[in-house]
C-alpha cells in the first residue's frame, strides 16, 4: 500500500518499534548479564547497563568452560555445534535433492509409493521416533560421535518435498531439449537441475543449519562425554540443580556465542535465501 | 541431410490409441508442415521422430536408418520447441553450444559454428546476454540457433511461432522461410496454424483424429480437399457444405465462400439470408443461412469483393459448377467428378 497519511505512518513506525523492543529486550539482557560478574547478577534488581567483565567471561568460557557445571570450554562445544550443523544441513539437501531427482525425471516401480513413504515421515518428528532411534544408534555404537549427532537427522521430507515441488515447476522441455542434446540424466542434472536449483538450496542450507544448529533433545541423549557437547547441551549442562550456585554470566556468555553462527547465517546468506523462497527463474 | 519416412506409425498409450497408422514420405531437402486441430495427434507425431515418444508401431527412419530404437541424441535431428526451451542460467552462446559440447567438438570448431549461426540468426550482439533478457522473438532464434549449430539431418518445429504475437509471428515465418532456403535442410513443422501451414510448407499432411487424412503440396490440398474435414480445416471462412442431391444420391456440395458471386434474383443458384456481415476492408464477409430449396438452414459464407450496404436480408448467388466439391455426407470422403 502506498499510502501519504503522517499519522498512519507514525503508528505503523510505533507498532514495528513496540515489537522489535519486545523482541531484542532479552537479547539486551542476555549480552548485559554476560558482562557483569556473578555478585552482580544475583543483586536484585540487576543493572541494566553493561558491566567491565566482557573480556573475562568471554575468555573463560570460551577456553576453560564453566567451574561448577560442566567444565568442557565452549570453544570445543561451538566446534561440535558447527559440525553438527553443517552436516546436517549439506547432507540433507545431497540426500533430498538426489532423491526428488529420482522421483521427478525417472519412471521406476512404486515410484509414487515411495514419494508418499518419504512424505509420511514428515509427520514423524524426531521427538515421535527418539527412542528406537537411539537403540538403533546405540546398538550400531555410535554414541559420542558426529556419525551419530548427524546420520540420524540427516535424512528429510521437507527438502526432498521442496525440491519435488520445485523440479515440477521447471518445463518438461527443458529436459527434453537436453537429451536431444545428448545429455545423459546426470549431466542434465549437473549442468542444469543443480544451477537452477542453486537458490532454493541455498535457502534450505539456511533453514537446515539453524535446524541442526538448535538440536537439543538428541544431542542430550546420545551425548554424555564432555568433549562431544554442542553448544546448546553446554548451557544445559552449566546450569546446575540442587545446591551449587550457576555461574549465569558464563551461561549468557555463552547463551550469546550459540546465537552467533545462526544469526550469522542469517544476515550473510540474507540475500539468497530471500530469493530461493520468492523467485522463480525459468 | 536426409529424407524421413514414415510406414504405418501408430501410437497408443494403454488400450488408448492416439494414432491410427500414419505413412508418409519427407524428401530430402523439403519442408513438410504437419497440421491439424489440437489433439489430433500432430506433436505426439514429432515426438516420435525426436525419440521422445516410443513408436508403439510401425517404423520411423531418418536418412534410410530405421530408428525406433536410437535415443534421441543418436537420430541425427534437433528440435525447436513452442517455449524455446532454452536453459535459463546458460547465455546464449553457452545454450548454442551446449550439445557441441557434449559430443566433444574441439572448441575452436564449436565457435565458429555458434559464430556462424549467429551471424546468419543476427545474434552476435547478443551472444552474451541470457535468455530472460531477450524478447520472445530473440529467444526463438536462439532456439533455431541451437538447432543450426548442430548441422543436423533434420530439423523439428513444434509450434515453434505460437508464443508470439501476430506481428512477429508473421516476420519469423519469412525469417524461417529464408533460412530454409539457405540450408535446404529437411524440415518438418508442426502447427495448428493453417496460415503458416500454407505459406511455409513445400506438402502439408493434414491430420484428424490421430489419421492424415489429406498429404499434399498447399493449394492442391485447397484446391481439392480430399475430406470434408480438410475442406473445412483449410481455408477461412472455412469451405461451405451444403446437402444436395446429385444423380439421385445424397451428397455434400462443397463450395468456397470466394467461389460465390452475387446476381439477379433470378439466376440466384442459393438464396442467402444475411444474419451478419463483417467488413474486413480489402473484402467483406457475408454470413447467413440459405432460404430455400433443398439444404435449407444450412449456414453459408460468402466472401464478397465489394462492400454490401445490408446488415440484413436477403443475398442471391451463383458458382461456378466447375469449382465446386462433392463429398459423400456419411464417409466424408471426396466424390470424383
Amino acid at each position: 500500500m502506498v499510502e501519504n497519511r503522517p499519522w498512519l505512518t507514525l503508528l505503523s513506525h510505533a507498532v514495528l518499534l513496540g515489537g522489535v523492543a519486545v523482541v531484542a529486550f532479552p537479547l539486551y539482557i542476555t549480552f548485559v548479564a554476560s558482562t557483569l560478574s556473578l555478585d552482580d547478577i544475583v543483586k536484585v534488581p540487576m543493572p541494566l547497563l553493561p558491566g567491565p567483565h566482557f573480556w573475562e567471561n568471554y575468555s573463560q568460557v570460551l577456553t576453560a568452560g564453566s567451574q561448577r557445571g560442566a567444565a568442557a570450554p565452549v570453544g570445543q562445544m561451538m566446534l561440535n555445534s558447527l559440525i553438527m550443523a553443517l552436516v546436517i544441513a549439506v547432507g540433507k539437501i545431497a540426500i533430498s535433492i538426489v532423491a526428488s531427482f529420482a522421483i521427478v525425471y525417472f519412471r521406476f516401480p512404486l515410484r509414487n509409493f515411495f514419494f508418499w513413504m518419504i512424505f509420511v515421515t514428515l509427520m514423524l518428528p524426531v521427538e515421535v521416533r527418539i527412542i528406537p532411534t537411539f537403540k538403533v544408534v546405540s546398538d550400531l555404537g555410535m554414541l559420542n560421535s558426529y556419525v551419530g549427532l548427524t546420520l540420524p537427522l540427516i535424512a528429510s521430507a521437507t527438502a526432498t518435498f521442496l525440491f519435488r515441488q520445485f523440479f515440477m515447476t521447471i518445463p518438461d522441455e527443458l529436459a527434453e531439449a537436453a537429451r536431444i542434446d545428448g545429455a545423459g540424466p546426470m549431466r542434465f542434472f549437473v549442468d542444469v537441475l543443480l544451477p537452477l536449483s542453486s537458490t532454493s538450496i541455498a535457502a534450505l542450507f539456511v533453514i537446515q543449519f539453524i535446524y541442526g544448529w538448535n538440536q537439543y533433545l538428541w544431542p542430550l541423549l546420545i551425548t554424555t562425554d564432555e568433549s562431544m557437547y554442542t553448544a546448546v547441551i553446554g548451557i544445559k549442562r552449566m546450569i546446575t540443580g540442587g545446591d551449587a550456585l550457576t555461574e549465569w554470566h558464563l551461561v549468557m556468555a555463552t547463551a550469546m556465542l550459540a546465537l552467533l553462527p545462526p544469526a550469522l547465517v542469517v544476515v550473510l546468506m540474507q540475500k539468497w535465501f530471500v530469493k530461493g523462497l520468492v523467485e522463480t527463474e525459468k | 541431410m536426409a529424407q524421413i519416412s514414415f510406414r504405418g506409425v501408430r501410437k497408443s498409450y494403454g488400450a488408448l490409441q492416439v494414432i491410427h497408422g500414419v505413412s508418409a514420405e519427407v524428401a530430402d531437402g523439403e519442408f513438410v508442415v504437419i497440421v491439424g486441430p489440437s489433439g489430433c495427434g500432430k506433436s505426439t507425431l514429432l515426438r516420435m521422430v525426436a525419440g521422445l515418444e516410443t513408436i508403439s508401431a510401425g517404423e520411423i527412419s531418418i536418412g534410410g536408418r530405421v530408428v525406433n530404437r536410437l535415443e534421441p541424441k543418436d537420430r541425427d535431428i534437433a528440435m525447436v520447441f513452442q517455449n524455446y526451451a532454452l536453459y535459463p542460467h546458460m547465455t546464449v552462446y553457452d545454450n548454442m553450444a551446449y550439445g557441441l559440447k557434449i559430443r566433444g567438438l574441439a572448441k575452436a570448431d564449436i565457435d565458429a559454428r555458434v559464430k556462424r549461426a549467429a551471424e546468419i540468426l543476427e545474434l552476435g550482439s547478443f551472444l552474451e546476454r541470457r535468455p530472460r533478457q531477450l524478447s520472445g522473438g530473440q529467444r526463438q532464434r536462439v532456439a533455431m540457433g541451437r538447432a543450426i549449430v548442430r548441422e543436423p539431418a533434420a530439423f523439428l518445429f513444434d509450434e515453434p511461432l505460437s508464443n508470439l504475437d501476430a506481428k512477429l509471428r508473421v516476420q519469423m515465418r519469412a525469417e524461417l522461410q529464408a533460412l530454409h532456403r539457405r540450408l535446404g535442410t529437411t524440415s518438418l513443422y508442426v502447427t495448428h496454424d493453417q496460415v503458416e501451414a500454407m505459406t511455409l510448407a513445400h506438402r502439408m499432411i493434414v491430420m484428424n483424429a490421430g489419421r492424415a487424412e489429406q498429404i499434399g503440396a498447399p493449394l492442391e490440398v485447397y484446391a481439392t480437399p480430399a475430406t470434408t474435414f480438410v475442406a473445412g480445416f483449410i481455408g477461412s471462412p472455412p469451405m461451405n457444405l451444403i446437402p444436395a442431391q446429385r444423380g439421385g444420391r445424397e451428397v455434400l456440395l462443397g463450395v468456397r465462400p470466394e467461389h460465390l458471386e452475387p446476381c439477379a434474383a433470378g439466376d440466384a443458384m442459393l438464396t442467402v439470408d444475411i444474419d451478419l456481415v463483417e467488413p474486413l476492408g480489402s473484402d467483406t464477409l457475408v454470413y447467413g443461412h440459405l432460404a430455400a430449396a433443398s439444404g435449407a438452414g444450412a449456414r453459408v459464407a460468402v466472401r464478397l469483393h465489394e462492400s454490401v450496404d445490408a446488415r440484413t436480408g436477403r443475398l442471391s448467388v451463383r458458382y461456378d459448377p466447375a469449382k465446386v466439391h462433392y463429398f459423400d455426407p456419411q464417409s466424408g470422403q471426396r466424390i470424383a467428378t
